[in-house]
């Protein structure tokens, strides 16, 4: 499988664009509406007109039509064609490249059968659901054994529970079949789930590339720390293991338990809105919980931002402005801080 | 239940027109109306359109028009598709024809009589050309609308799964702009008669529209509404056909587009 270069590539928003994906990677684009995600796949799939140079296995396609490139292309919206029954769209690029009929027909069957789409062969688009489109749409832009496969959005406006389904399916198809894969979405947890590497696109230009964790423990700039949610990163001065799925972790005079069953922690990233703040001691346990001193308040759009310190360690919380409207917080004052441990991220040792 | 409620409701359409041919009959019948010789009652009209038949006039003169509107109707429908087809694929040739269309398209097909009349002269290519050019224009537009509006997405997925640009116009593009070519189609199916209808009034000797003004100077009012009668039946009956054929071509998607 190729890797795919886009060299001082602009379009619309896209400026000077300089990106590699490498072979058999899965890269995911997130960014925020209007960033050029889209774009990029169009320029990628040569379905859209562009400056500079675009790259595959080393050769320009710059001259190369759509038809040519050997892309595989799930667009947002789908596209399945409206006036063509399932197994039709499925064998629409197959019949293109001129392959025999019954040949078609067996590979139609066996990604039908892939895709667990089999009963729907008969089915018009207008009749399925979201997620069955979206199978039937995957393994339209599979059928002709594309090098390359861009996947702009494959689980929007889906349910929350088929939008997981599908992702989970999605991952192990991607692997199994080693193919290199750029996949464009707005979800940042559903960029972590999938990513080999992830670019994070603001106003057409790329901020950061990298490995999904260095995402949370390196942002290379304050748009990329906003983006992923200005964590809070915590270094562990030691860490032992309690019982199975277990560790206790120490930083300075916090001691947290993390559900973890892998070597030593160096870090801990704790994102502001998983800190809960309270002026009363809460009930339960004293499992993560810590008193610390409210150092700084500060208004965040409809969410209100504080820092407090514990020990040597200095934690920022948001909550909503309703929420902390309900507490008497001021600076200078001790606090009581639960963190919740939903959404844990950690570098090991 | 769902027969059930069909039934009552064909039934419930079906009453309006009975009771329209009931009113007929008694106004007819009964001199209600001025000059019972100008108002012949349902049954008489039903007798003579047997007459008609019977003696082969209304035979004749009916398959004079139907083979005028047939061949008109298809090449006008079949010119203005290809025209139009490639208006919407090719925006040079748009660029090129559309403003002698536009210029063309508003000018009625009666309009036109004058004209073929000392061009063609009074024959059987003047029915067929004013039935061709009354065709021609409006398919040509709607045939070129509808392809024009066929989503581009559609377009490019095809691209990028290798079709070619013929294979993309014929197995995409035409199929998805087939409801817009339907409405040309209809519409142009009624008005080829209403059409006919006019040219052989005034200019030919055979037809349906002749064999009105032939009744007329005979003061043969039922031989009149005889052939409104058929006019009427025979417009409805060719929109009906593509109305079926379009339901059978697209009817299972094409509301969902």
């Amino acid at each position: 499988m190729p890797d795919i270069e886009l060299v001082n590539m602009s379009r619309h928003v896209c400026r000077n664009v300089n990106l590699r994906i490498m072979d058999r990677e899965i890269f995911v684009i997130v960014g925020t509406t209007g960033a050029g995600k889209t774009t990029l796949l169009n320029v990628i799939a040569g379905v859209a007109d562009y400056k500079g140079s675009v790259l595959i296995d080393g050769a320009s396609v710059d001259k190369v039509s759509p038809r040519r490139r050997g892309v595989g292309y799930l667009f947002q919206g789908l596209a399945l064609f409206p006036h063509m029954t399932v197994e039709a769209n499925i064998a629409f690029g197959l019949c293109a490249a001129g392959m025999e009929k019954s040949a078609a027909d067996r590979r139609v069957a066996s990604l039908m059968e892939m895709m667990h789409i089999k009963h729907l062969a008969h089915r018009y688009p207008h009749t399925l659901s979201g997620g069955e489109k979206k199978r039937v749409a995957l393994a339209r832009s599979l059928a002709p054994s594309p090098q390359v496969l861009l996947l702009d959005e494959p689980t929007a406006s889906l349910d929350h529970q088929t939008a997981k389904y599908l992702r989970t399916e999605l991952v192990s198809l991607l692997k199994r079949l080693e193919m290199t894969t750029v996949y464009v979405t707005h979800d940042l947890r559903e960029a972590e789930e999938i990513a080999d590497r992830i670019a994070l696109m603001s106003h057409g230009r790329i901020e950061q590339v990298s490995t999904p964790r260095d995402f949370f423990f390196d942002p290379r700039n304050e748009f990329v720390s906003e983006f992923v949610g200005m964590p809070n990163i915590i270094e562990c001065t030691r860490s032992r293991t309690l019982t199975s799925g277990l560790v206790e972790v120490v930083s300075d005079e916090m001691t947290m338990v993390l559900p973890y069953d892998g070597g030593n922690i160096r870090k801990i990233a704790i994102p502001p809105d998983d800190i809960y703040i309270s002026d009363v001691k809460p009930p339960g346990p004293a499992l993560n919980r810590f008193t610390g001193k409210v150092v700084e308040i500060s208004r965040y759009g409809s969410n209100v931002r504080v820092r407090v310190s514990i020990g040597k360690n200095r934690l920022l919380a948001e909550l909503p402005a309703s929420a902390f409207d309900e507490l008497s917080l001021e600076e200078g004052k001790d606090v009581h801080v639960v963190i919740k441990l939903r959404r844990l991220r950690y570098v090991e040792s | 239940m769902n027969n059930k409620s069909g039934r009552l409701q064909s039934a419930w359409g079906a009453l309006p027109v009975v009771v329209f041919i009931a009113v007929w009959e008694i106004v007819g019948r009964f001199d209600l109306f001025p000059g019972q010789f100008f108002f012949p009652p349902f049954s008489a009209v039903v007798k003579e359109f047997y007459h008609l038949t019977a003696n082969g006039v209304l035979g004749k003169n009916f398959a004079s028009s139907l083979v005028r509107v047939l061949i008109g109707l298809c090449s006008g429908s079949i010119a203005g598709i290809f025209v139009g087809v490639m208006m919407g694929w090719r925006s040079v040739i748009n660029r090129a024809l559309n403003p002698i269309i536009s210029l063309l398209y508003p000018i009625p097909a009666l309009g036109w009589l004058p004209l073929l009349m000392l061009w063609i002269g009074i024959n059987e290519m003047l029915p067929i050309t004013i039935i061709f050019i009354c065709s021609f224009f409006p398919v040509v537009y709607n045939t070129a609308t509808g392809i024009r509006n066929v989503d581009g997405r559609y377009v490019q997925a095809a691209e990028t799964l290798g079709a070619s640009n013929m294979r993309i116009l014929f197995k995409v593009v035409i199929p998805l702009a087939l409801p817009n070519i339907f409405t040309g189609l209809r519409l142009e199916a009624g008005m080829s008669w209403r059409v006919l209808i006019a040219a052989e009034m005034v200019a030919i000797p055979t037809g349906i529209g002749a064999l009105l003004m032939q009744a007329e100077s005979l003061v043969r009012v039922d031989i009149i509404m005889v052939c409104l009668i058929v006019l009427s039946v025979m417009c409805l009956l060719f929109e009906r056909v593509f109305v079926i054929m379009e339901r059978r071509l697209i009817g299972k998607w094409s509301n969902h587009a």
